[in-house]
């Protein structure tokens, strides 16, 4: 126990020698909560809880994202917000200007904008807006990527530069009302694809759809995680310089991750906004980036998986603490936050590994 | 080894009670979903404000007010019989939160109606859940106008009964010259458009318009640039914290409120508090309702209110908008003689009662309230005094149709 968080980072090597019970455990446990997820919720949530569930999945691409970044990485991202926000806002103004059929959205109006700004104009295409939800974050992080990380900026200066950038976007949009809706947003949808979007029907089909896109990007994940490329990731986040000096390029390697990242963080935002009917600078600045990095500490960030439960946790926690205790909720979000990291730093998936391992005969064959 | 599993086993421990206890409490309220609104003696009404964040310290002040209304009719026998039953939520400063809180109180709690809401993006977050889901909101604060949702019902002030008279009042004491400061979101940029309108139908002029972000604290550059440009007169909708910080920097400017008034559309009585008298005492507000706004209504209100939350605490208008809200919600259902969305929404036009601010209306038509516009000047005691009003209430105009001026404007 005295070992520090960093040098007791499980980095799950590929064990060449296990059993086929072994090899299926992970596997089945995944189809296990596939099924959950894709048949049983459906079934047995009333639609308004269904929503939530669907917006904390949403919530677990960004922290799956970030799992992969920062727990695999060692990139401590405080601007996922940033990537999120630019997907959500490419599908908002997608289905603002399907709604408006022609005429100016809503907020345009009372902004007093007359014409159809020509940033708006591509996102009356909906294959644009969907495709322009991954790919501008992509391109954004690549460009920042590639930016710092030749530079060798790291650490905390990483993380400070991140955060910054999910403040200046806050900014960018509050102030820029006739374009962007200003604090308020986007919000009021009516339709998707023909679909009604206050009808439950629309909104169970919905939580299908970001359920499976989660459970597909996972399954991506865990490969890259456990590819060549995941090793040297691991390798970089516990010794850049070292492999450095074995002839790989970090800054390459860490790029790419980052983008990976912001695309998944872009995707679930362009998700988030017909599930939740509104996407604001509220949800995208400093506060929110911050809260997904403290779900994915809590859900255990060395694991993929832990990062995704430690959102869903986090974002059902703060529904049901907030619903039971309107007066002091925060409070206890905040200490579920400090119990779970003074008592399980490694979060708590990796106190379920821990657990796993004091079970009777397992110490033993590690 | 010990240690660790300790800790292990308190983690446990305290996550299975945490999910334990919030999973059993969700399906108890979810059981009570089956009779609608309440049961046979109760009628479930939501109460939506934030009650963390930044917008707290505001609007915790509505809630109690609301909470008051609340606790006044359930002792004067409740509502067609049955005694009304609060049901509280916090929209936490966050509009996305808002609207999930609403759906959560009209999907799981089946409420009757809700009152809730402050800053304008938590109307414009919330406005799209109750009109899909055909559910009644309660909005208690004075706004930017341009809307007219048929399932909000709006207590506090659209632009014709507070701007507007606050810009007849600077034209008729000659202040022509006029500086704009306002935060920088949906209220200040709309209500500084129309002021901007009126400005060049009136021969007045704007000589600036500046933004700062919500909660900016640093207002040198600012005040210098008003002082520069010496107006007669600043139209201030400011909002929250950064009034204390503009209001501050203004006096170390050595500006006075005899040389050049502030008008502001966002300060009451709560906020003159955290301001502080020193900085503030001899500028104007505009409102429909002050804490010295005599008459007997008033008041009962005002006692009330100090013998339940305290004898240091103040009234405001948005305080007073929500408390009137509760009173012509609960005639509405009177009326009706149900608490059905459509029934209530048929009976509320036309419904006049006596309030603290005075005699109020609902207009039928547009869902907002006829009400009295009053300017008032503030006080060496914090307290805010009269020194104009229109007389009578004024008809709701929340699209200012009837103003030739503001024709370009919706």
């Amino acid at each position: 126990m005295t070992a520090t968080v960093r040098d007791a980072a499980p980095v799950a090597p590929p064990a060449p020698g296990r059993s086929w019970r072994d090899r299926l455990r992970g596997p089945s446990v995944f189809v296990l909560i596939a099924v959950l997820a894709l048949v049983v919720a459906p079934l047995l949530l009333e639609p308004f809880r269904l929503g939530l569930l669907a917006k904390y999945l949403c919530f677990g691409i960004v922290a799956l994202g970030i799992g992969l970044a920062w727990g695999q990485g060692g990139m401590l991202t405080l601007g996922q917000g940033v990537f999120f926000g630019l997907g959500g806002y490419a599908m908002g103004m997608y289905l603002k200007l399907h709604d408006a059929g022609g005429d100016l959205p809503d907020f345009m109006v009372w902004s007093g904008v007359e014409r159809l700004p020509a940033l708006w104009i591509p996102f009356e295409n909906p294959v644009f807006a969907i495709a322009f939800a991954v790919v501008g974050p992509v391109l954004l992080a690549v460009l920042l990527g590639s930016l710092v990380f030749r530079q060798r900026v790291r650490g905390a200066y990483f993380a400070i530069l991140t955060q910054a950038l999910a403040a200046a976007m806050v900014i960018l949009l509050v102030g820029q009302q006739g374009l962007t809706g200003g604090t308020n947003g986007l919000t009021n949808f009516f339709d998707l694809f023909g679909q009604d979007l206050a009808a439950d029907g629309t909104q169970r089909g919905l939580y299908v759809v970001v359920a499976a896109v989660l459970g597909v990007l996972y399954l991506v994940a865990w490969q890259l995680v456990r590819s060549r490329f995941g090793r040297l990731l691991v390798a970089i986040r516990d010794g850049e310089d070292r492999v450095r000096f074995l002839g790989y390029n970090p800054a390459t390697i860490k790029t790419i991750t980052f983008a990976v990242s912001a695309g998944m963080a872009g995707l679930a935002g362009a998700l988030f906004v017909p599930v939740v009917g509104i996407i604001s600078p509220a949800l995208l600045g400093v506060v929110p980036s911050l809260e997904l990095v403290v779900a994915v500490a809590v859900g255990g960030r060395f694991s993929l998986a832990g990062a995704v439960l430690g959102a869903v946790v986090m974002g059902y926690a703060k529904t049901s603490f907030s619903e039971e205790f309107a007066d002091g909720w925060l409070y206890l979000q905040g200490a579920l936050f400090i119990l779970v990291m003074t008592l399980a730093p490694k979060g708590i998936f990796g106190l379920a590994a821990t657990l796993r391992d004091l079970l009777p005969g397992r110490r033993a064959r590690a | 080894m010990r240690n660790s599993a300790w800790r292990i086993g308190a983690v446990v421990a305290v996550l299975a009670t945490g999910l334990a206890a919030c999973g059993g409490q969700s399906s108890t309220t979810g059981g009570g979903t089956a009779a609608a609104g309440g049961d046979a003696s109760s009628i479930k009404v939501g109460i939506l404000h934030s009650l963390s964040g930044t917008m707290a310290i505001s609007e915790v002040t509505v809630r109690d007010s609301e909470l008051l209304a609340i606790e006044e009719i359930n002792a004067a026998g409740g509502v067609l019989g049955k005694k009304l039953v609060p049901v509280v939520e916090d929209g936490a400063s966050d509009w996305p939160t808002f609207a999930e809180k609403a759906t959560k109180l009209i999907a799981q709690d089946k409420v009757a109606t809700v009152f809730g809401g402050w800053t304008s993006a938590s109307r414009k977050a919330m406005l799209p859940v109750f009109e899909k889901r055909k559910a009644l909101l309660w909005y208690p604060v004075q706004y930017e106008g341009l809307e007219s949702s048929p399932y909000i019902f709006y207590t506090g002030a659209t632009t014709n009964q507070q701007i507007v008279p606050g810009l007849d009042y600077l034209k008729e004491k000659g202040k022509k010259r006029i500086f704009l400061v306002g935060s920088d979101y949906v209220f200040p940029r709309t209500a500084n458009k129309i002021i901007k309108a009126y400005a060049a139908a009136n021969g007045m002029q704007v000589l600036g318009e500046e933004y700062t972000p919500l909660g900016h604290t640093e207002y040198s550059t600012l005040v210098n640039k008003v002082v520069q440009a010496k107006p007669d007169a600043v139209f201030n909708t400011l909002n929250g914290d950064s009034n204390v910080a503009f209001f501050k920097q203004l006096k170390s400017a050595g500006v006075t409120a005899e040389q050049m008034p502030v008008m502001s559309v966002s300060v009451a009585e709560e906020e003159v508090k955290g301001i502080g008298v020193d900085n503030i005492a001899g500028h104007l507000v505009a409102w429909n309702y002050y804490q010295t706004t005599d008459n007997p209504a008033n008041k009962k209100f005002v006692e009330a209110f100090k013998a339940k939350y305290g004898p240091d605490r103040v009234t405001s208008d948005p305080m007073e908008a929500g408390y009137n809200a509760v009173y012509l919600w609960a005639e509405a259902v009177k009326k009706a003689g149900s608490t059905e969305v459509e029934a209530v929404k048929k009976a509320a036009g036309g419904i006049t009662l006596d309030r603290p601010e005075g005699s109020v209306t609902i207009d039928g038509e547009n869902q907002h309230i006829y009400k009295t516009a009053r300017i008032g000047v503030i006080e060496t005691d914090g307290q805010i005094k009269e020194v104009w009003n229109s007389g009578k209430p004024i008809k709701p105009d929340p699209y200012l149709k009837t103003y030739p001026w503001a024709g370009g404007l919706a």
